[in-house]
Parts: structure tokens; sequence; C-alpha cells
């Protein structure tokens, strides 16, 4: 008995720091994946945040009547007069290399913007100019300081001469930062300094809208039977069983279905919103499900045999008096099942949504992208200005999501003041 | 009066209302099953159609992963080789590394929140933790490309070594970090499903918490723990654009975490992405990989949800 009593006191002292150990690997465990978002995120908006602002350059072209002819403004050769007015600037660089370079500061479609400005303002034409245009994404990187100048001159995109030559403009102040109303107005480009979300926005958009179409009335018509009305049996076990393992099967098998299927069976339209919006929906069903059948589950039998009681058909009972009660619950599921398939990208992959796409799609049958694939689009890109557009079109998805999230909390909490 | 009394006498068409409801609800039900019975059709009858160009035995057992585009229909090898073994290598690499990755922090994090932590840091370590899970994976994919893959290469470099700059390593490291929420939140389920009672007990023959929770707890939620890691273990199988995005497209035969490797689902993407004629034995070995990939995921979460499933009644 004394040895028993002995046995418990033994190293008291060893067993308590192991109890403290053990807390901290506990905490540890936390802060490691904390602190891992944190410098995810902390990554992210440091690379993303210089897209804000977009570095212009002002040039003095001759739009004269022997560069523009006022009646066919069209003939022009913009990029032309855009060359002129860049030599003109810096007289002494004579040597053809030297002119590619000196041409590099503005952005290759500099030719165009200079055509925009004059069909928006016809009063330009007649005489020389000073127009802002976009500066080309080197130049860009170099003036948000994204460009180590200390490297030796070969082993960067940007030469000494180009140095000197932004350092010289920016000291006659003909260099500005502007916010970057391109980068939520375009479509995507192979240039880095013009491309921007909107195509792949509104083609996020119509992908979703078609989802949520589908898979909301869907998903809660199938919450409702399961729940409500399918007899226990061999076939609505089966179904369950079914519901759960859909909802854990890679994204990418939805994505060769809606392949072989939605095109290779039914021949609809390759790399459409429509496509698109099909596959995620027949993905995002199970997780709809299961959270709307939570919901009904957490509505108390009360309500529904009350209703029962006073002559209401099983069918009324349900949809008059459950299915209000369970809708904050069946809404939240159908949010967060919504953030999965906007953030989802490899099933679109499968269908052909990777096209590059400059124009806004107007309909659901166009050839589209969406946010995440153009994000992947983009991470891919070689062009180093390109790793900021990425980083810049995360910070619109993830802000979207976090929107989202949000408003699913909010939905949950007002639902768990019902009761 | 007299309206409520026509409600009620006339059930006659209102019970064919709402039988046609009932109906239209059944077949909703119903899409679940179409979508279960399409997914493995359109894969098997693709997959046939593959295995009468490429017997199945190269495809299952082949030691080279080499697809090609034949030029000219006359080629010699035309039809390349395509033997899944470098991808099932690659794909098991790249999970075993996550796992290793996820389950300690998940395992930790699941039993300090459950165990030690008070509801306030509870409310709040939670839903931040669950962030990690609701962010996309094209997301991790560039973290992982831009800045986990050349930091590894960076610290490699100090050491002497020469690292790819894509690695399994990179990929397996940040898929590990989005798993460590799904992880967490099915043990932290599991181990508030162990009843109260064998708590108290341990602690009322006083051992500490911590033995308690090695020598009790951990034992008794151990079949339930189980199948949340072989969840999380089909999800990583799964995973394609972190992988796509950070591991490379080498396929080859290697458990260097710190090679360039290849998976599955990488292989069914860049076969169908791009130009492609829809019968080669190239875009249908794509639809060969997505059986292999569905008939691995499913076994998983087939005995996984049965575990989990099997241990909640336990104690129910």
């Amino acid at each position: 008995m004394i040895n028993f009593t002995n046995r418990a006191g033994f190293n008291l002292k060893g067993r308590h720091r192991a109890e403290q150990r053990f807390q901290w690997a506990g905490r540890l465990a936390i802060l490691i994946s904390l602190l891992f978002l944190a410098l995810m995120f902390a990554t992210i908006l440091r690379d993303g945040s210089g897209v804000i602002r977009q570095t212009q350059i002002a040039v003095t072209v001759d739009l004269g009547a022997d560069a523009v002819d006022p009646q066919d403004i069209a003939s022009a050769s913009f990029d032309k007069i855009l060359k002129s007015g860049l030599r003109d600037r810096f007289p002494e660089v004579t040597t053809r290399k030297g002119k590619k370079k000196l041409y590099n500061l503005v952005s290759s479609e500099g030719g165009f913007e200079i055509k925009r400005a004059i069909v928006a303002d016809p009063t330009l034409l007649g005489g020389a100019q000073t127009l802002w245009l976009t500066a080309s994404d080197d130049l860009d990187l170099l003036i948000k300081g994204k460009v180590d100048t200390t490297l030796p001159e070969k082993q960067r995109r940007i030469s000494d001469t180009e140095i000197a030559w932004a350092t010289e403009l920016q000291e006659a102040g003909q260099i500005r930062r502007v916010f970057n109303r391109g980068f939520f107005t375009s479509g995507d480009s192979r240039e880095p300094e013009i491309a921007g979300i909107l195509s792949a926005f509104v083609g996020s958009l119509l992908t979703l809208s078609i989802c949520f179409l589908l898979s909301f009335p869907i998903g809660i018509a199938a919450a409702i039977y399961l729940e409500e009305f399918a007899p226990k049996n061999r076939i609505s076990d089966l179904i369950e069983v079914n519901i759960n393992n859909l909802a854990a099967v890679p994204s990418i098998v939805f994505g060769l279905l809606g392949l072989a299927i939605f095109l290779g069976y039914m021949g609809l339209p390759r790399s459409s919103p429509l496509v698109g919006g099909l596959v995620l929906a027949l993905m995002t069903l199970p997780t709809i499900i299961i959270a709307a059948r939570a919901s009904l589950r957490s509505v108390p039998p009360s309500f529904k045999e009350a209703a029962l009681a006073l002559g209401a058909t099983p069918v009324q009972a349900v949809f008059h008096h459950v299915m209000p009660v369970a809708m904050p619950g069946m809404l939240t599921g159908t949010i967060v099942g919504m953030a999965q398939a906007l953030g989802e990208t490899a099933p679109l992959l499968m269908i052909g949504m990777v096209a590059f796409i400059v124009d806004v799609p107007q309909s659901i049958l166009e050839p589209a992208t969406a946010l995440p694939v153009q994000i992947f689009l983009w991470a891919d890109a070689p062009e180093r200005a390109f790793t900021e557009k990425t980083a810049a079109a995360i910070i619109v998805l993830l802000t979207f999501l976090i929107a989202m999230n949000l408003v699913a909390i909010l939905l949950r909490r007002k639902l768990e003041q019902r009761f | 009066m007299a309206d409520q009394m026509l409600h009620i006498t006339n059930t006659g068409r209102s019970k064919w209302r709402d039988r046609l409801v009932i109906f239209l609800m059944a077949a909703a039900a119903g899409t679940a099953i179409l979508v279960t019975g399409g997914i493995v059709l359109s894969l098997v009858f693709e997959t046939l159609r593959f295995f009468e160009k490429i017997p199945v035995s190269e495809f299952l057992f082949g030691l080279n992963w080499d697809p090609q585009t034949a030029i000219r229909s006359d080629q010699v090898g035309a039809e390349g080789s395509f033997g899944a073994i470098p991808l099932i290598n690659g794909t098991l690499l790249v999970s075993a590394i996550a796992m290793i990755v996820a389950t300690p922090l998940g395992l930790a994090s699941a039993i300090y929140l459950s165990e030690y932590a008070s509801k306030r840091a509870r409310d709040w370590i939670k839903p931040a933790l669950e962030i990690l899970a609701g962010i996309p994976t094209v997301v991790y994919g560039f973290f992982a490309a831009l800045t986990v893959a050349p930091f590894i290469r960076m610290t490699g470099g100090q050491f002497g070594l020469e690292i790819a700059s894509e690695s399994a390593l990179a990929a397996g490291a940040v898929m590990g970090m989005m798993i460590v929420p799904l992880i967490s939140s099915l043990s932290d389920d599991v181990i508030n499903a162990v009843p109260q009672s064998l708590r108290d007990a341990s602690l009322g023959l006083g051992a500490t918490q911590s033995e308690t929770i090695r020598r009790v707890i951990l034992p008794a939620a151990l079949p339930g723990i189980a199948g949340s890691l072989l969840l999380a273990t089909s999800r990583a199988i799964g995973e394609t654009m972190i992988v796509l995005m950070a591991a490379g497209l080498a396929a080859q035969m290697t458990l260097n975490p710190l090679d360039a490797v290849t998976s599955i689902t990488v292989q069914i993407v860049t076969l169908l992405t791009g130009d492609q004629e829809f019968d080669s034995a190239k875009t249908l070995s794509a639809f060969a990989l997505g059986l292999l990939l569905f008939v691995l995921t499913l076994c998983l979460n087939v005995v996984a949800l049965h575990i989990v499933k099997k241990y909640r009644e336990q104690y129910d």
C-alpha cells in the first residue's frame, strides 16, 4: 500500500513538466498554422498592392495634319507618331538598338492610346500635344522600386541607359503614377501593363449564376425530400452514402465528367460559362444538400407536428412551417458552396475555360474564363510584371470570398439567436 | 368560415399537388445518383476505349510515362508510353509529405482546442484555422511556386544542395498546411465525442491532463482519428492546382522530396488542355487516369466515412 502511494508521487515534477510540454506543443501547432496564414496574406498583399497605381509617361507627339488626317483618323500610323515623339524627347539616341530601347519605355499599346485620346477629344488634332501614356511593364517595375539596380546590368531586364532616361524623365516631372483603372475595366492582354481582370470577373459571375440557379433549387429540394419525405429503405440509404461520397470526390473528376458528357456527348459550347456553371453545380450540390439537411434537422419537430395537428398536409407543414425556420441555415450552406465554386480552378481547366479572353463575355454561350483560372494563367506567364497582377487578382478573389463568408457567418448568428 | 370549409373538403386536388411536389423533390434527390452514374459511366466508357489501344498491364505496371502526340500517323513510337507507376509514385510522394506536415499540426491543434483552450480562445482560433480551408487552391499554388519553392531552393543552396526550382517538398508542405484545418476540425469532433466519464475516471485516479489525453482519450478516439486522416489523404491525392503550379511536370521514379515530380491530377490537366484530337490514346489516357484517381479516392472515402460513422454510433 505504501509502495503504491510512492508510485503515485514518483517523479511528480517530471510529470508536470511533461504536461507543460504537451500543452506547448498544442499552442505551437496552432501558432505555426496561423503564422503560415499571416505570412501568405502578407506576401500576397506586398506583391499585389502595387497594382493600385500605374506609371504613366508624358510624351509630346505631333498631331498636325501631316501626321493625322482629321477626315480619316483610322488611317494614321499612331505607332510612328509615338516613336517620333520619343525620338524628339531624346534626340541624342541614334543607334537602332538605342531607339528600340527608347520605344520600350512606353507600352506597346501606346499607339492605340493616342488614337483613343483623339477619338474621345478631336480638338487635340492640329498641333503638338503632350499626352500621358501607359508606361511599359519594365519601366513600371523600375519606378515602383521592384528592380534591383545593384545587380550587374546583364542580369536585369532594364539597362543603365534606360535607368538614366527614367531618372531624367522623373526629374522633369514627365513620369507620374495614377490610379490603375484599367486593371478593373479591361480584359486580359499579352502585355502585363494593359492586362485587367474584367473579362475574368464577368466570366466568374456568369458561371456562378448558372451554378446557383441549378444547385440551389435542386439541392434544397433534394434535402427536403431526404429529410422529411423519403421512406427509410435501401434506396434512400444508397442516396445518403452516395451524397457523402460525392462531396469527397476530387474536383478534377467533375471536370472529366463535364468534358465527356456536356462537351463530348451533348455538344455544348466549349469554354462557355454554361458548361462551367453546370460542372460547378454538380460539384456544389452535395455541399448544399448536406448543409440543408443539417439545418432541417435542427428545426424542432413540434413545429411540424403542430401544423399537422391543425390539418395541414405534410407538404404544407414542411413548406409553410419547417422551411422558413430552416432557411437561414440552408442559405448559409449555399453561400459556403458558392464560395467553394468561386475558388475552384481544376474542373474549369478541363472544359477549356483557359482560353485567352480579351473581350468581356456577353452571354453564357461565349468563350470565357474565370477569376481563379486567370490567376493560374498569369502565375504561369514568364513576364515578371504579371506576378503583381496575379497577386492583385488573388486579393480581388479573396475579397469576394471573405465577403461571402461574412454573410454566411452573419446568417448563422441570426439562426442561433432564434433558438 | 366558408373558405376554410372549402379548403378542408378540397383535399382531392391538393393531394395530387402534394404528390407532384414530392415526386419532383424525389427526382432532385435522384440527381445525386445520376451524377455518380454519369461519372462512372463516362470514365469507364472512355477508359475501355483507351485499353483498346494500350494494354491494361502496360498502364498499370509500366514504369515509363511519356505520352506523345503523333506528328505523322505512321511515325515509330507514335503512341508513346503510358505506364502510370511514375505518376502514382509522384502523387503518393507529395501526399505523404503533406500528411507528414499536416498530421502533427492538425492533431496537436485539435487536442489543444478541445481539451485545453478556453471557450473564448476556441471561438477565435477555430474560425481563423478554418480560413486556411476556405482559401482557393490556386492561391496556395501561387504561394508555393513563388515564395516557398525559391525559399527551399535558397536554403538548400546554403547547404550545398542542388534543388530544382519546382520540388515535391514545396508542393507537399504547402498542401499540408491546407489540410491542417480538415484534420483538426474532424479530429476535434471525434475527441469531443469521447464521453466525459472516461476523462473524469482517469483524472480521478490521479493522472495529469496530458496523461489522460495520451493514454485514455486518444486510444478511445483512435478509429475516428484514423478516419479523419484517411479523408485528408484522399483530399491530398485529389489535389490538382498546388501540384500543377509547384511540383513540375517531370514524370520520374523518385522518393527524393527535393526532385520535381508530377501527379495523376497534373497529368490529367496537361493531357486535356490545349489542342487535342479527341480519340487519340493521349487524350483517352486522361480518362483512364481519372478512373484510377476516382477508384483510389473512393476506396479511401468509403473506408474513412464508414469508420467515422461507426465510431460516432459507438458513443452515441
